[in-house]
């Protein structure tokens, strides 16, 4: 396990996403409310690109005509056959047991601590006065 | 870690496998897309009336599709446009990367279904031509259907004619939800036509029919449209063996697109079981009624059933036999197969290979 620098923070502003190849692996990063996730960029179930999918909520119900519409702007919807997953721990809500989209721990670090390392950031320049996303792979 | 539970032994053995994909749909850029082809009398007609489908009062199709134009969201050719309408980026999302070496072209929302029969069979034949210019002229490795306006089947049988004997033809295409069941005899001089050209029908999942989409009315959800496909597909193959279309034609190969395929062997089973009590109700047929599917009819294999454990799977298979079925991917729409991933399945290599290339090569002639 390595720890990669791969962009600002301001790169990925809150509620949205981008996909970055970290160690040859397609990684997405989402930024959920100022908290980075990262998620193998291949959906468990077909290969799906996650990135590509929407960022949505849950829609729950306890009892048909009963919904709550919750965790909105957590969830993400592969673009090809719609599976969900939680962006935080990439379990999968239609088959939780079974299926989980591999996460990777992502922090959001300042730059004075990304200058000193040990940290890999082979294309990223990196300033002190700035954030950056750091995944560990 | 990724849990990952599915078996994944298909990805290295398959995915550098050449392959057919049986169920491509190209789009049509814009609206105007096909207007080259067609005579000014049909464009005056459809900007002053439209192109009314039978549909009841609805306009496009009767279900909302989850993804916009029912496509993969990672499928927009990045010139824009709709997914599916750039071949450039079909070939460098899809064809190359897939090592598709045979792709059969199925464009829906042509003119099938159009309610007026007419402007129906100038919208089909301007997607024919269209086709080739756009398409199979440009990339060797796709091939066309002839789309026909089905419901006035003199013209339908007539468009057959037209391309039989062209080589960037390999199929009839129809769509399963027909103003009648697919058997009856309006709908013969198609079968006819494309006998004669030796060119396979296929009998696409969707349609315009006019009747609810369902044996007991129109359903609240898309869900029910998904899966009732296998239903109405079923009730098509059903008729087109009772009314005797493969006694009288034998040697018409009919391949039922994206409808799934595992209710296959237990349609055949109780086709064969009432068939021995009913005989005299249908003494045209001369073979049991499975023994005219498994001699004529084929599936493509996407949407496949995905059963639990999945080698049930092999059981489906098995009954059917390993030449039924072609590979197909959908692409672009949402519910695509990847073929790296849609049988992860310890298979011998050869049934692997039936399964996703000789088969088709088998049953287009290629």
């Amino acid at each position: 396990m390595s720890r990669h620098v791969v962009a600002p923070t301001s790169e990925i502003p809150p509620g949205n996403k981008k996909l970055f190849t970290v160690k040859g692996r397609p990684i997405a990063i989402f930024n959920l409310g100022g908290e980075f996730y990262g998620m193998m960029n291949r959906c468990p179930h077909q290969g799906g690109s996650l990135c590509d999918g929407i960022i949505t909520g849950l829609l729950l119900s306890a009892t048909p005509g009963e919904y709550h519409y919750v965790r909105q702007g957590e969830i993400v919807r592969c673009p090809w056959h719609g599976w969900e997953f939680d962006i935080r721990t990439g379990q999968s809500y239609c088959d939780p047991e079974g299926t989980r989209a591999k996460a990777y721990p992502v922090t959001s670090e300042p730059g004075a601590t990304v200058v000193k390392g040990p940290y890999v950031a082979e294309t990223i320049p990196v300033r002190v006065e700035e954030d950056y996303i750091v995944i560990e792979v | 870690m990724n849990v990952q539970l599915r078996p994944d032994t298909a990805r290295t053995t398959t995915s550098r496998l050449a392959i057919a994909d049986c169920d491509i749909h190209p789009a049509q850029r814009t609206p105007r897309d096909l207007d080259p082809w067609m005579p000014q009398r049909w464009l005056d007609h459809r900007e002053t009336f439209g192109a009314a489908r039978r549909l009841g009062m609805q306009s496009g199709p009767a279900y909302p599709k989850s993804q916009p134009n029912a496509s993969r969201r990672d499928a927009l050719p990045p010139e824009g446009g709709r997914q599916g309408s750039s071949l450039s980026f079909m070939q460098a999302q899809h064809l190359d990367p897939n090592n598709v070496t045979l792709g059969i072209l199925n464009p829906l929302g042509s003119g099938q279904g159009v309610a007026n029969p007419e402007l129906s069979a100038a919208l089909c034949h301007a997607t024919n031509e269209w086709q080739v210019a756009e398409w199979t002229s440009r990339d060797r490795r796709l091939k066309a259907s002839v789309v026909v306006p089905y419901e006035w089947a003199e013209a339908a049988a007539a468009e057959i004619r037209l391309w039989a004997g062209h080589p960037d033809f390999a199929q009839v295409l129809l769509l399963s939800r027909t103003a009648e069941p697919l058997g009856n005899r309006r709908y013969w001089p198609i079968y006819q036509a494309a006998a004669e050209a030796n060119l396979p029908v296929a009998v696409h999942a969707f349609g315009y029919g006019g009747a609810p989409i369902t044996s007991t009315g129109w359903p609240s959800l898309y869900i029910e449209e998904m899966t009732g496909h296998a239903q109405s597909s079923q009730a098509g193959l059903t008729s087109m063996v009772t009314e005797g279309i493969f006694e009288r034609f034998p040697t018409l190969r009919v391949i039922m697109v994206e409808a799934g395929f595992a209710w296959a062997p237990p349609l055949a089973w109780r086709l064969d079981k009432i068939w021995k009590t009913l005989r005299a109700e249908t003494p045209h047929l001369k073979l049991l009624p499975s023994e005219y599917l498994r001699r004529q009819v084929w599936w493509t294999t996407q949407p496949m059933e995905e059963p639990e454990p999945r080698t049930h799977l092999l059981d489906t298979l098995g009954w059917m036999g390993w030449d039924r079925l072609l590979f197909a991917t959908d692409y672009p729409h949402w519910d695509y197969d990847d073929p790296a991933h849609a049988l992860p399945l310890p298979i011998p290599e050869t049934d692997r290979q039936k399964f996703f290339l000789g088969n088709a090569q088998a049953v287009y002639g290629t």
